[in-house]
């Protein structure tokens, strides 16, 4: 058996040998010299895992396993049957399954795969982002036995000649993406093939460590030869210019604290920008419910910096655009409804008590049918000329005035000397805290649910702020503010979503009494849910004064002084 | 894990290279597959070209001084792992005796039990563990009876060794507890002599644990003294792998 990952060595490109002449110039050639000095090493034609080996590596979108540490890896044995085969990031194997109807036609969440033990480890992790291929690699591998002096294989001499390519085939064209100045980490749609350096591993023939060593020890001593510092899976990337992004949907940008504002805001816009298209390819090919989330998640922080922001940008930019922001956010809100209902359905089912399970499978299929309907919708708005002249006409928009094209001429005036990064970061964040401890500290129990669904909206709005800055604050001030307010933010979420949902339920169970697809134990069952949701949000409003005070107290209000009286941070990078 | 131990009174009656091929073909199937080679003169140890050794000798491992685990030894070929020989094994009797089943802290067993304790521990990790045997009637066959659950019995079709054929059935009939499967098969046939058409014969007609398929006596059989490696892979097509396989299918199909 071959195990992968032991004592695994690069070999250089050697100059090529000139008609058998002058071998002693190929690495591989000098190697298994070497090695013939205390073994006779014979070729095995029919060994397990030698020959033509076709293997894709997946992983999400926002890298989960790469980021736990963890390689899933898919070779295809025959058409459409494989195996899966999860290793540690250093090759230690960590589970195998045979899989059959793989890879899927389209990129499938590990839940829809084959129950066994790779499923079992990465469920959890991937849920609900799909499993996407991330490199495809075609190897041939050739394996070379190691006999002692009684002809007993002792050790196993594995080489593998890849060419990898780039699998990935969703997000944006990789030009745009370059475009704005990020890595197209996630978004390279490339046809590109690289080929990597030869690799050789010694497998250990159990029983025979000693000999493994030997073999290896030999190997290492040959020019040419290097131990591998990485996995053939950490090799591809390279090759392809590929790494693995931090989080696809988190704000990175290069701001800095004397950076004039309305660069800074630019750049933080465009990298909004970039994240809402990045999702745009998954959300059409409707991959996972996650590219619709983020999207969603840039639109709203993009409508957030136009608000807070926009003063900041030339005359007349910003309300266009809020006006636009505001359709697209609109536009994908009653798909993402339905994904949050149908991705917690099975927690919902679970706390019924009179009604069972089965009740509410109607109420599922309506979901399902209504968010069919829902998607179509949206995929035609993502189509349409409309928002392709939103996207393009603000990218030339931010990119000119990141680039200093509109603010210049103010700067030069000398009179107005133009605000700073640090200087709008300061005003702004202090603002949008102000406002919330102003407007949570009215908030009575006797207060209507909208104030405290006004209050969240302040809440998401400092979040934003406080993220969009975040490279100018020291990190240790800035994780406490965002922790307390992360706390409150949970609270009133918990109190608006179930809000939200009990209305929901009401509003769809009419639709489906309209429809005559309500069978009365789905319509009682729908009813207790309505219940549930309401105990719920009756404990998120009595949690709520105590967080309120822990963030917006004395203790939270020296927390966001401190945060704010630092020095900018940001010229120092 | 399913424990196979080839076995009989006599010695040169095919016992190893039933027990080689067997295990190979097991392995074949992608069953993980152990062959603990006891027979002191290490024929099976032999045949996959391993060194007849063991790391502080048969009474180590009996003790439990040194782990099973660290006696495996990987063949040449995937999924076929063995427990070579020692020369130390033509004591085992006597260790067997001594050992009493007291070792590592656990408490005392039987001395017809230890071969099995040994064993327990892998059942993780292998499919199919086969038992090659000394010949003789000893406290290591009775180890190895209480430790199999099918008992191989190469049987050369002759009289005497129909006798003992029914000697084994009826002390194995004696046992207490899990009894092991007897399943004796013609070994070293050859189809030209009366006798041998005869005795198989009658036996097929009489006693039902008796297979269908027979091992011939073949020049192919002996080479692989000369190969050192099973006749079921440096001959697969030949006459002889063949009626290993087809014994391997029948043992198999009795399985499900």
């Amino acid at each position: 058996m071959i195990a992968p990952g032991l004592r695994g060595f690069v070999l250089s490109q050697g100059a090529p040998a000139v008609d058998g002449k002058n071998p002693a110039q190929d690495p591989l050639a000098v190697a298994l010299a070497a090695l013939a000095q205390a073994f006779t090493v014979v070729e095995d034609r029919g060994a397990l895992g030698g020959g033509t080996r076709q293997r894709t590596w997946l992983d999400t979108f926002d890298w989960r396993l790469y980021r736990a540490g963890l390689v899933l890896e898919f070779e295809r044995l025959r058409p459409r049957t494989g195996r899966l085969l999860l290793t540690k990031a250093d090759g230690t194997p960590q589970a195998e399954q045979p899989v059959t109807g793989w890879p899927p036609r389209r990129p499938g969440l590990a839940e829809n795969l084959p129950a066994g033990p790779v499923r079992d480890r990465i469920v959890a992790l991937t849920s609900p982002r799909a499993l996407l291929p991330v490199v495809g690699a075609v190897s041939t591998v050739a394996v070379m036995r190691l006999l002692n002096e009684d002809g007993k294989t002792v050790a196993r001499l594995v080489t593998d000649r890849s060419t990898v390519t780039g699998a990935i085939v969703t997000g944006v064209p990789v030009t745009r993406a370059i475009v704005s100045g990020v890595t197209p980490d996630t978004a390279a749609a490339d046809t590109t093939a690289a080929e990597l350096p030869l690799r050789v591993t010694v497998t250990e023939v159990r029983g025979y460590p000693g000999q493994a060593r030997r073999a290896a020890a030999l190997l290492a001593a040959v020019p040419g030869v290097a131990q591998a510092s990485q996995s053939a899976f950490a090799a591809a990337l390279h090759a392809l210019g590929r790494h693995p992004a931090a989080d696809t949907s988190g704000v990175d940008t290069q701001i800095t604290a004397q950076m004039p504002a309305s660069a800074a805001v630019a750049r933080l816009l465009l990298g909004l920008l970039d994240t809402l298209e990045l999702n745009v390819d998954g959300v059409l090919r409707d991959i996972d419910t996650e590219f619709l989330h983020d999207l969603r998640v840039a639109v709203r922080r993009s409508r957030s910096a136009i608000k807070l922001l926009g003063a900041a940008l030339p005359p007349g930019l910003a309300a266009p655009y809020s006006a636009e922001f505001k359709w697209l956010g609109d536009l994908t809100t009653p798909t993402r409804d339905l994904d949050v209902y149908l991705l917690g359905f099975g927690a919902l089912t679970g706390q019924l008590l009179a009604a069972t399970p089965a009740d509410l499978e109607p109420f599922r299929a309506f979901l399902v049918r209504r968010r069919a309907r829902e998607f179509r919708r949206l995929a035609v708005a993502l189509r349409s000329p409309r928002f392709r002249a939103l996207t393009d006409d603000w990218r030339k928009a931010l990119l000119e005035i990141r680039d200093g094209g509109v603010p210049k001429r103010r700067r030069s005036s000398g009179k107005h000397r133009e605000t700073t990064a640090a200087e709008l970061a300061l005003a702004t964040t202090g603002r949008a805290f102000g406002r919330i401890a102003a407007q949570g500290g009215a908030i009575t129990p006797e207060s209507a649910p909208e104030s405290l669904h006004d209050l969240r909206k302040r809440g998401k709005e400092l979040r934003y702020l406080l993220e969009f800055f975040a490279p100018l604050y020291d990190p240790v001030a800035y994780k406490k503010v965002v922790g307390d307010l992360k706390q409150l933010q949970d609270c009133l979420g918990d109190f608006q979503d179930s809000q939200v949902q009990r209305e929901e339920i009401h509003a769809l169970a009419d639709a489906m009494l309209a429809e005559h697809a309500a069978p009365a134990a789905t319509l009682l069952a729908m009813g207790e849910l309505a219940a549930r949701l309401a105990v719920s949000q009756a404990e998120a409003r009595a949690d709520f004064s105590r967080r309120f005070a822990r963030f917006a107290g004395p203790a939270g209000q020296q927390r966001i002084r401190v945060l704010l009286g630092e020095p900018p941070a940001g010229d120092a990078r | 894990m399913k424990i196979y131990a080839t076995y009989n009174i006599k010695g040169g009656v095919g016992k190893t290279t039933a027990a080689v091929n067997l295990a190979y073909l097991s392995a074949a199937d992608g069953q993980r597959t152990l062959l603990w080679d006891l027979d002191p003169q290490g024929a099976a140890s032999f045949l996959f070209r391993i060194k007849p050794r063991v790391k502080g000798g048969g009474e180590a491992l009996i003790r439990g001084k040194k782990p099973l685990d660290g006696a495996i030894k990987g063949t040449d070929f995937d999924d076929l792992d063995l427990i070579p020989s020692d020369f130390t094994y033509r004591h085992m009797d006597l260790l067997l005796g001594s050992a009493n089943g007291r070792s590592a802290g656990k408490p005392a067993g039987k001395p017809t039990r230890r071969l099995a304790q040994l064993l327990q521990p892998f059942a993780a990790e292998y499919d199919a563990v086969f038992l090659d045997c000394p010949p003789g009637i000893s406290l290591v066959s009775e180890n190895v009876m209480q430790a199999a659950d099918v008992l191989l019995v190469p049987v050369i079709p002759a009289t005497l060794s129909v006798r003992t054929l029914n000697q084994l059935t009826d002390f194995v009939a004696g046992f207490n507890g899990d009894r092991p499967d007897v399943r004796a098969f013609f070994s070293m046939v050859d189809r030209r002599k009366k006798l041998h058409q005869d005795t198989i014969k009658d036996l097929l007609a009489d006693r039902s644990v008796v297979t269908e398929a027979a091992i011939p006596s073949l020049a192919m059989i002996e080479r692989m003294s000369v190969e050192r490696t099973p006749v079921t892979a440096f001959a697969p097509r030949s006459q002889a792998a063949r009626a290993y396989r087809a014994l391997w299918s029948e043992l198999r199909s009795e399985d499900s």
